[in-house]
């Protein structure tokens, strides 16, 4: 079953001049359940743009973004994050764990917007996925007493703890050493396999788009399906496409 | 319903996470706040005390509103008949069923001292004389019906007066002689406070005792006044009608004046406190105003400090409304609270003997005690510093970019 859908997506926004800048042209994408998904691209090819309308932040210019087969442009601003809310799990970068809270806390941020049972129950739900990352003994660290593998370990349970459909995964060995970049990716996909969630994976990082199932490169707002050897190869600047 | 209640639990909770975590950074402004709502709630408060002392003060001075006093005098030579005046007097208040009302009169006795004898002002009285004036004691009590059967008449005397009988014990049930055609042993039984400092002695005593006491001669030139505590609305109805009735009672020959002489009817239809509200709202305003910018400008940087953990919030479900009404509500949640320490700090300030006796300048004033309006206008306000602080914070957290806020 698809997740989310793009159809022709395009993004465009006016310069201060008044031209128009083509961010994204023409996007297809469908990712459907258990689907793993990496996307490459250099810096200014348009992928926050698309993480915008991926993760349901955005409106594209024009095409259509369907969500569960809905379109997304009959979704008023209101039922559109709480599908966020419900159905889709960040991961970033630089983690951002909430300072001045702890792990546990942490993981209860997202299930303070849900509602009925993981709402009454967030702090046994949150405790839970810290157990199934392996940090149950570290819930009530607070982030600048974990390492970094330990941080994103929490950020891992943090989007998965509302039992996303669809994780983002926004460069998230990007602050990480290889070994624990490994590591932590490892746990995401499993953890993502476990409970059926289509991951899709952001990254400059050619190991880490390498584990997925299908690979795409963004190269000046043109999203375009890409062969694992040559998601490798971008990793070499020197090696020509 | 439980989407509901656990949106609003949802809410509270994170407005009290961002309290509990941001404690010193709350701690500031709640500073700021708490000191803005005590000058507020203070200066409300003291306007207030002050407001009710001087109307106390008035009201002991000229009566409660509407106090109507009734003149009677003659238009020749001939004074009028004062048992007549008297008799007038009575048919008025039994018509129109006045509760408080009584006639008195200033007439001058001598009084025997132990340092010798000296004219004192004389004020004749009703029992109710004590509920229209709010007359308050310093010692012993006012008069009761009881002392109206009293062979030796019963006196309550100014400090002044007291002063001179050299402070005896009530108990004792001290007397004075009162000298005139016949020597006449008057018990004291009560004291009032002076009016204002240095007063000369002055003693009240029952009508009934000073016309029993005083010769018809000298009642004849000091016809009685009467004092009446009418409902306000029917003041002007009452007075018209009194006038008409005593002159209509006491026929050719006499003078009837009915007048209001209540403080309320000094200033015709103006608030003789407005210019002292005007002033007091004023300062308080200010005070508000300076308390809620340093509150606006702690939120604003508050929030530009904070886009990167909206940003994540966002990303995690919160909508835009949650996240305004999560912004806003840490702004009340906060200023609630030091609308609270504010209120409190305002009444221990306010009751504190240092500042009752300023308020009194030792007057003998009854003060009221600290007023609830005050307090409830104090944590009102901060409450609402606390939304209108929240609302542009809050209009900035909701147009966050939210990659944007969370990548760069």
């Amino acid at each position: 079953m698809t997740i989310l859908r793009l159809e022709a997506v395009t993004r465009t926004v006016a310069l201060p001049d008044g031209s128009p800048l083509h961010i994204l042209r023409g996007i297809d994408l469908g990712v459907a359940v258990g689907d793993h998904v990496s996307i490459v691209g250099r810096s200014g090819s348009g992928k926050s743009t698309l993480l915008n309308l991926l993760g349901l932040l955005d409106s594209p210019t024009s095409g259509e973004i369907f969500f569960e087969d809905r379109p997304l442009s009959a979704l008023r601003s209101g039922a559109r994050d709480r599908a966020r809310g419900r159905d889709i799990g960040f991961i970033f970068q630089q983690f951002n764990l909430l300072a001045g809270r702890t792990a546990l806390e942490n993981v209860m941020t997202p299930l303070l917007y849900a509602s009925g049972r993981k709402f009454w129950q967030r702090r046994k739900l949150a405790l839970e996925m810290l157990d199934r990352v392996g940090l149950a003994e570290r819930a009530n660290s607070m982030p600048e007493q974990l390492s970094g593998g330990e941080q994103q370990r929490v950020a891992i349970a943090r989007a998965l703890v509302r039992g996303p459909r669809l994780i983002l995964a926004d460069e998230p060995t990007g602050a990480l050493d290889i070994e624990t970049g490994a590591s932590v990716m490892q746990l995401l996909d499993s953890v993502a396999q476990q409970t059926g969630a289509a991951l899709i994976t952001i990254t400059h990082d050619a190991n880490v788009a390498a584990l997925a199932d299908r690979h795409y490169r963004l190269d000046r707002g043109v999203l375009a399906p890409v062969d694992v050897r040559r998601v490798i190869a971008l990793a070499e600047p020197e090696v020509a496409l | 319903m439980s989407g509901f209640a656990s949106g609003l639990v949802g809410a509270f909770s994170e407005a009290w996470a961002e309290v509990r975590i941001h404690k010193t950074r709350v701690l500031m402004s709640l500073i700021g706040v708490a000191v803005a709502v005590a000058a507020l709630t203070s200066v409300v408060g003291l306007g207030s005390i002050a407001e009710q002392a001087m109307i106390e003060t008035y009201e002991r001075q000229s009566g409660r509103p509407a106090t109507l006093i009734v003149n009677v005098w003659g238009t020749g030579e001939v004074p009028p008949d004062a048992l007549a005046v008297s008799a007038a007097f009575d048919t008025v208040v039994d018509r129109y069923q006045i509760e408080y009302a009584g006639a008195f009169t200033h007439s001058s006795q001598t009084v025997q001292f132990v340092d010798g004898a000296m004219p004192v002002t004389t004020m004749g009285v009703e029992v109710g004389y004590g509920t229209l004036h709010r007359v308050v004691m310093t010692n012993g009590r006012w008069f009761v019906e009881a002392d109206e059967q009293r062979l030796a008449p019963a006196l309550v005397v100014n400090e002044a007066f007291y002063a001179r009988m050299g402070w005896p014990e009530l108990s004792g049930h001290p007397t004075v002689t009162l000298l005139g055609d016949t020597k006449t042993a008057a018990v004291v039984v009560g004291v009032i406070p002076e009016k204002w400092e240095g007063e000369e002695p002055v003693m009240h005593m029952l009508n009934s005792a000073y016309l029993r006491i005083t010769p018809p001669s000298v009642v004849a030139w000091s016809p009685p006044m009467l004092e009446a505590w009418v409902p306000t609305e029917l003041s002007d109805e009452l007075t018209f009608r009194i006038k008409r009735d005593i002159a209509g009672a006491l026929g050719e020959g006499v003078n009837v004046d009915v007048s209001r002489q209540d403080y309320q009817a000094w200033g015709g239809t103006m608030d003789p406190f407005g210019p002292f509200k005007l002033i007091v709202t004023g300062v308080s305003i200010l005070v508000l105003l300076l308390g809620a910018l340093g509150l606006v400008n702690i939120s604003m940087v508050t929030v530009k400090q904070r886009i990167r953990e909206i940003g994540i919030r966002r990303s995690f479900g919160a909508t835009a409304g949650r996240v305004f009404f999560a912004v806003m509500m840490e702004s009340v949640v906060a200023s609630a609270v030091a609308g609270v320490v504010g209120v409190m700090i305002a009444v221990l300030v306010i009751q504190s003997d240092l500042v009752q006796s300023w308020i009194t300048s030792g007057f003998p004033v009854d003060l009221p005690p600290f007023p609830v309006e005050a307090a409830i206008i104090g944590i009102g306000a901060a409450t609402l510093v606390g939304a209108l602080a929240g609302l542009l914070p809050a209009i900035v957290a909701v147009r966050v970019k939210v990659i944007n806020a969370i990548r760069y």
